[in-house]
């Protein structure tokens, strides 16, 4: 049970009770964005998972080509043939809105579109195996590329989504709960103060009656003594 | 915001396959080199930088720091020497973050 230190008076309960109205609707729409979320999320993540396994695979074959090639050819020879590369990548960035959230979205431009471009050396002095193992990372590129946006965009919905769940949480089962309570407590000491100026209204009025009732008995005593009487027989006059 | 470039960061016989696709190549001997490397390309306009994992392994702290941000996206792949599973063990991650278990 949370301490309850809040002065209970009508304003602060009006206050509290619009706290109490913005907090449930805030929860309800928080809710609604984390399973909107959570749905999103699920799609991106399966997909990553394939699509990494694919990328892995597609790097693993470059890998035992390059291996190959770089067993066949003098390292020197092979950084020559790598060092001056003809093709080069452009990344363009725009960004998507997914439930508030902002991922990227990468494109990608090559300087020149013909598929041999790729090779930046000579075929006399080098392996077919080097040809092989570029050729099969530049088949990969284009997943790797997207594997890097679905990767990138599932982490931060992961993020987002922690969040959003944390807020939830403490709005259901801490902030909601607390509210009530001091509703709660408020409108209970609010109606005791009520019955007890009620009560209190009561014994004034019987103090008063009984105060009035004297002075009337008091009055007629006087009266009758006056009258030669006696109080206990006022028959007697 | 666009010309955005790509990093290719990771032991030298690993990374080099991709010089030939025009991508930034960025050899590191030891995985100190590729941290500081890494915080640097961070600060440049690097919008993909791909890591062997191989050195992720031996820099996490350095590889979570940039999971939240926009840019750089850095992406775990294999090297030479064979995948580690550490990229699939991030996804499997991702989710216990965001569900609070695995549940693929």
């Amino acid at each position: 049970m949370p301490a309850i230190n809040v002065n209970p008076t009508r304003m602060e309960l009006t206050r509290l009770k619009g706290r109490l109205k913005t907090a449930q609707r805030g929860h309800k729409l928080l809710k609604d964005k984390r399973d909107e979320l959570m749905k999103q999320f699920l799609d991106v993540v399966r997909e990553n998972r394939a699509l990494r396994k694919k990328v892995e695979e597609g790097l693993m074959r470059a890998h035992g080509s390059f291996t190959v090639a770089s067993a066949l050819m003098s390292s020197e020879m092979l950084e020559q043939s790598l060092l001056y590369p003809k093709q080069s990548v452009e990344l363009d960035m725009t960004f998507k809105n997914i439930m508030s959230v902002n991922v990227p979205e990468y494109r990608f431009k090559t300087r020149s579109d013909d598929g041999g471009e790729i090779y930046p050396y000579g075929f006399a002095a080098t392996s077919g195996e080097l040809d092989d193992a570029v050729d099969a990372l530049a088949g990969v590129f284009q997943d790797m590329l997207r594997l890097a946006q679905i990767e990138k965009t599932s982490q931060l919905l992961a993020e987002e989504i922690e969040k959003t769940r944390r807020r939830v949480n403490a709005l259901e089962y801490v902030k909601i709960p607390q509210m009530e309570e001091s509703i709660k407590y408020i409108s209970m000491k609010l109606d005791e103060n009520e019955r007890a100026s009620t009560i209190r209204l009561m014994k004034v009025k019987d103090m008063l009656l009984k105060q009035a009732i004297e002075e009337q008995r008091a009055a007629d005593a006087r009266a009758v003594e006056a009258f030669g009487g006696h109080l206990e027989d006022p028959e007697s006059i | 915001m666009s010309n955005w470039k790509i990093a290719v960061l990771g032991d030298r016989e690993s990374v080099l396959g991709f010089k030939a696709l025009g991508l930034s190549v960025f050899p590191a001997e030891t995985a100190e080199e590729a941290k500081t490397v890494l915080h640097r390309l961070a600060k440049e306009d690097y919008a993909v930088v791909y890591l062997t994992e191989q050195y992720a392994a031996q820099m996490e702290a350095e590889v979570a720091r940039y999971k939240d941000e926009l840019t750089p996206a850095v992406i775990l792949i294999p090297g030479k020497a064979g995948s580690l599973g550490i990229g699939m063990a991030n996804v499997t991650k991702s989710v216990e973050r965001a569900v609070g278990a695995d549940i693929l």
